[in-house]
């Protein structure tokens, strides 16, 4: 099934009877070419990019609760390529261009919207710091532009800028970031990646890894023993359990992020805001519910909700920056568990067991990164060859010391990302 | 969440600072090699139950505790003294 204007019009002259299950919920099989453990945006992704680019399509899904139920479910939606570190910079222009085109490649509205993300600068060292930024992702190829405090007065009334604590100088403006629906995003590739030929299997435990001689032969799962001949660990805050069942420790601690929306409001803020000064940023979804969120709780945590004093930070922060958010009764909250990694930088590599693959330490950010993790993780997958946007993401660069991508140059160190 | 301090009693979470897995009380030898440091510095068990953790009573006594905790409820099972005298 394709969706088009004209299916759309017929179907809703017709009753909305003939539309039909996205994807297929098929028996495994007793043997693949390769497993992938975790249903989540990244696996569905890459997926779809094995069976679409590589024409790989005798490949399994295995998914422990339900498709998307984890992190892409969980997150604030935000898009952008605004990175400034070699090695992410390149990965993350790759993802935007990947989201650009995403919605034909896959035939599904995933309302991608590019409305523009502005990091408000509180003083002339943040103003030179973003100024450096902005002309290192218009050298990477990607769009920023800083605006002066009128400009930004005039794109986002909202803010109080006249007795806040922190005093808005300006901002650096990333026109082509934005907000994708999250949901969508993971249903686009599964449908994609079914209809291609890959079974997507729900309810599917892994309950162990078959290593024999240091090569991968399958996994034990709760619906029987899988054969496969490549297994891809994709499983982010879930990683370091997973990756047991192989013998392997990863340079991973799971914490807890959290985030926030208040009930629907009319249209009033266009762009999605990040307050630097308060660790908080903020942008309204198309159902009008204003999402915000802040820093991760700062202790290990699999609740995939969160603590008090965090909510309360991010209360002040958003009263700070937004007084007028006072009036807005908060809907709900809710946390997600990040695979954080050492140096704030996600790794895409092999391991030392044969066919062994691991996709992870995605930390704060990984929903941005959906399309490329799955594009570049398939190209590993397929061709044995790291991508050339994550030739640097290496599991082994904690202990060489080289490639280390440093994203908030606090040394490479649990903790301090 | 609360963490009993052995020297100042039941306190807010607020007043700790957190240092992660108490991994930093076994220190390699400095001529132990780059795999055992790697170990120590970046390789986590990371469980999704119990995990004995650092914490520091930074807005009460100061002293560096050897935090027994469910990563998963929260739930806090042992605190003692980092240095072992409690």
């Amino acid at each position: 099934m394709r969706f088009s204007g004209l299916k759309i019009l017929t179907e809703g002259l017709t009753g909305n009877k003939g539309w039909g299950p996205h994807w297929r919920s098929p028996e495994p099989k007793p043997e693949y070419d390769i497993v992938l453990i975790g249903g989540g945006g990244h696996g569905l992704a890459t997926a779809h990019y094995l069976a679409s680019v590589h024409g790989i399509t005798n490949v399994a899904v295995l998914e422990k609760g339900y498709l998307g139920g984890g992190n892409v479910g969980r997150n604030t939606t935000i898009v952008r390529a605004n990175y400034m570190l070699p090695g992410n910079s390149e990965f993350y222009s790759h993802s935007l261009k990947l989201w650009e085109g995403l919605e034909e490649d896959l035939n599904f509205n995933v309302m991608h919207s590019q409305r523009g993300i502005i990091n408000l600068v509180h003083s002339d060292g943040q103003r030179d710091a973003f100024v450096r930024r902005g002309n290192m992702m218009r050298g990477q190829g990607d769009d920023a532009e800083m605006l002066s405090p009128d400009e930004v007065r005039r794109l986002l009334p909202m803010i109080d800028y006249d007795q806040t604590r922190f005093p808005i100088f300006g901002g650096l403006y990333h026109k082509r970031g934005g907000t994708a629906r999250h949901d969508a995003v993971a249903w686009g590739f599964a449908r994609s990646a079914s209809d291609r030929g890959v079974d997507l299997i729900q309810q599917c435990e892994v309950t162990g890894i078959d290593v024999e001689a240091g090569v991968v032969r399958g996994v034990q799962t709760t619906r029987g023993p899988i054969r496969a001949k490549k297994v891809g660990m994709v499983a982010a805050g879930r990683s370091s359990q997973v990756a047991a069942m192989a013998g392997l420790r990863l340079p991973i601690e799971s914490h807890v992020l959290q985030a926030f929306v208040t009930e629907g409001l009319k249209p009033c803020l266009d762009h999605v805001v990040t307050y630097g000064m308060g660790h908080f940023y903020i942008s309204q979804s198309d159902k009008g519910g204003l999402v915000f969120g802040g820093d991760l709780d700062m202790y290990a945590s699999y609740a995939s909700r969160g603590n008090l004093p965090l909510a309360e930070h991010v209360a002040e922060a958003a009263m700070t920056l937004m007084p007028v958010l006072g009036k807005a009764r908060m809907l709900r909250s809710w946390g997600g568990v990040m695979d954080m990694s050492p140096d704030g930088s996600f790794i895409i590599d092999r391991t030392d067991i044969e066919g062994l693959f691991v996709n992870c330490g995605w930390c704060y950010g990984g929903f941005k990164a959906t399309p490329a993790s799955g594009h570049t993780f398939a190209h590993l997958l397929a061709t044995g060859q790291p991508h050339e946007t994550t030739v640097r993401h290496r599991l082994d660069r904690f202990r060489t010391g080289r490639g280390i991508m440093d994203e908030e140059a606090t040394g490479s160190q649990h903790n301090l990302h | 969440m609360r963490i009993v301090c052995p020297i100042c009693g039941a306190r807010d979470r607020r007043e700790f600072y957190y240092q992660g897995a108490a991994v930093a009380l076994e220190r390699p030898a400095p001529d132990a090699g780059d795999a055992a440091w790697d170990d120590y510095l970046h390789l986590r068990d990371n469980p999704a139950g119990d995990l004995d953790e650092l914490w520091s009573h930074d807005a009460g006594c100061g002293a560096w505790l050897k935090v027994t905790r469910n990563v998963s409820t929260h739930e806090v099972k042992a605190v003692r003294l980092a240095g072992g005298a409690s």
